[in-house]
């Protein structure tokens, strides 16, 4: 009944608090969206300034949506691409090719280079095959009763077939799952941790502790109440992007709202514990640097497997590790309940550690 | 008769800080005792130890033969924190109801107890106010009719009148009186010296260590001297001697 009482004073106070309440509920919309089109968007075709090159070559690389720009002076390739905002220049002398890539996008350069590399080998392929045809057609003429069966080599179909996703998939569909994971992470812990720090700040922590209050009371009073709201926050995130920004969601939306209701427990009690250890509002946000932006690396966006192996371990005491893993798993690879349960039930492990440690840290306040 | 607050050499210390030295105090049931002293004396941190939201390093606590701290003996003790914590984002009613039902108060024995605690403190028409619209002395009042909301056998108030005007002050000071009478115990802490004229006993508090205590009668013929503000003057200046001597 007295967890009741602070639920109800919890839900009162939030209420009545529309500024962080839209925070906690629109903020993170804001920043889904932004990002949606940001990462989404196409790039751009590459513009490619070419000097000295055939024909054939110049065809084949207008054949792999590149921008080519032919240039029949070429000053210094590296003035050129400055002048004409280019991302590269190809340049013939003789047998020699030199590309220069501007490398101001590395995976742009990249790109580029690979359509150049595949353009030349077409071209060479293709000269291959009229020499070897030329070399057949003269050894018929010397030989003549010789049969000749040249087997014209032909280009393999490729069919690609995808795991997960498909040929439409882009970063921000890999990324999303996490991002919608870790907005509802920052945000409820950011809000529950100071309102449990104004509480101790003003005093009615004090103030409560000389009523019969258990420190448990005061614990779960907390967890429910701020976790209704982290309730309906994670909904709507996690319908909004699902449904308004279309967000590739292949497995089912209950086990991305249950895998983000843990996340936000999590951060809930992990915010109020910290705020046990900040004097000030500003003492809260250092925690921000500390505590929440490393779980953004560990969550899934740099790929595990290519961490050095006490980074690894670091890794696996990483809530959003666990949160990361279990929503692109479920949202992008479509995996179900029974694949994701060991994370779900670290994480409320999570949860329970961090419970017992509130219960223990409002000691500072009153032993029993 | 049986005494209801009892301190039996308590000392406290924050780290190497020795707040209060071996403190001895015994409150009789339906008593006023008051403990006067300067700011930075020690009375808070005493009050503090009283309630159970400190323990002491060493000596015992008890209140109502039970030893402190105690969950159930809360149950029993009103308190007045020296400076007011109150929600300022919820309104006066929310907070009283909020504190009641911490208390386990039953919904119809809340609603009266909420009337009759606001109308002590003249602050019935302000109920529906946030707090954070109400002037100094407001936030004082309904910091008193929190600590009186549950009807507690003790109340412990620490400077109760800081910031409130003559006129008020005299009604809770005649309040405290009736509650007396109703054979409460209450503790009250002050600075003021015609407040500690009321009180039953006195304990003056110096330094972390009681320099005097008595009925207010009784420590004015100690020292010959008819205002209590001389006699704290006079004991303080006295233990300053000691401190010279030793």
């Amino acid at each position: 009944m007295r967890t009741i009482a602070l639920v109800k004073r919890v839900c009162i106070q939030m209420v009545r608090d529309k500024r962080t309440l839209a925070l906690m509920m629109v903020a993170p919309l804001v920043i889904l969206t932004l990002l949606h089109f940001l990462i989404s968007s196409d790039p751009n075709t590459p513009r490619l300034g070419v000097n000295g090159a055939e024909e054939s070559l110049i065809d084949e690389l207008k054949e792999k949506e590149l921008k080519v720009i032919p240039f029949d002076q070429l000053k210094s390739p590296n003035q050129l691409i400055k002048e004409e905002d280019l991302d590269g220049v190809l340049k013939m002398e003789g047998d020699q090719l030199n590309l220069t890539l501007t490398n101001d996008d590395p995976s742009k350069a990249k790109l580029l280079q690979t359509k150049v590399m595949q353009a030349i080998s077409t071209v060479n392929a293709k000269e291959q095959a009229t020499n070897l045809a030329q070399f057949a057609e003269d050894i018929g003429q010397q030989l003549p009763n010789t049969p000749i069966n040249l087997i014209q080599l032909t280009m393999p179909e490729i069919s690609t077939s995808y795991v997960y996703g498909n040929s439409e998939t882009t970063f921000f569909d890999q990324l999303s799952p996490i991002l919608v994971g870790f907005f509802v992470f920052f945000f409820v812990f950011l809000i529950s941790g100071i309102g449990l720090l104004r509480e101790r700040t003003t005093g009615t922590l004090d103030r409560l502790m000389a009523t019969p209050i258990q420190r448990k009371d005061i614990v779960f009073g907390y967890l429910i109440g701020y976790g209704l709201f982290a309730i309906i926050q994670t909904i709507i995130v996690v319908f909004y992007a699902t449904k308004v920004l279309d967000i590739m969601l292949v497995g089912s939306l209950w086990n991305v709202i249950l895998i983000n209701l843990a996340l936000a427990l999590v951060a809930l009690l992990l915010g109020i514990l910290l705020s046990a250890f900040a004097n000030s509002e500003f003492q809260m946000m250092q925690f921000i640097p500390i505590a929440i932006v490393p779980q953004v690396f560990f969550a899934g966006i740099l790929p595990f497997e290519g961490m050095p192996e006490w980074m690894q371990i670091v890794a696996k005491f990483m809530p959003m590790y666990y949160g990361g893993n279990a929503l692109v798993d479920v949202m992008y690879k479509g995996f179900g309940i029974n694949d994701i349960k060991n994370e779900l039930f670290v994480l409320l492990g999570f949860a329970l550690v961090f419970i017992v440690l509130n219960i223990v840290a409002l000691k500072k306040y009153r032993k029993i | 008769m049986t005494s209801t607050i009892e301190l039996i050499q308590v000392s406290k210390s924050f780290g190497k800080k020795n707040v209060l030295n071996n403190i001895n105090i015994k409150v009789d049931a339906g008593q006023i005792f008051g403990l006067i002293g300067p700011s930075g004396s020690g009375k808070t941190t005493l009050v503090k130890l009283i309630v159970g939201m400190d323990q002491p390093s060493s000596g015992q606590v008890q209140v109502l033969n039970t030893q402190v701290p105690n969950l159930k003996l809360l149950q029993s003790i009103g308190y007045m924190a020296q400076a007011d914590a109150l929600y300022n984002d919820l309104t006066g009613q929310e907070n009283l109801a909020f504190f009641a039902s911490l208390y386990k108060l039953r919904k119809d024995v809340q609603q009266e107890r909420i009337a009759y605690a606001a109308n002590l403190v003249a602050l019935t028409s302000h109920l529906s106010k946030k707090v954070q619209n109400y002037s100094g002395g407001m936030k004082r009042r309904l910091s008193l009719a929190i600590a009186l909301i549950h009807d507690p056998q003790i109340l412990i108030l620490d400077e109760p009148t800081v910031g409130i005007d003559p006129e008020l002050r005299k009604s809770i000071w005649a309040e405290i009186v009736r509650l007396k009478s109703e054979g409460k115990t209450i503790l009250i802490t002050t600075h003021v010296m015609d407040e500690a004229e009321k009180c039953d006993q006195l304990a003056m508090v110096r330094g972390g260590e009681i320099i005097s205590n008595g009925s207010p009668a009784a420590l004015k013929s100690h020292y010959n001297i008819n205002s209590l503000e001389e006699v704290f003057l006079r004991a303080g200046g006295e233990k300053d001697e000691n401190n010279r001597i030793s």
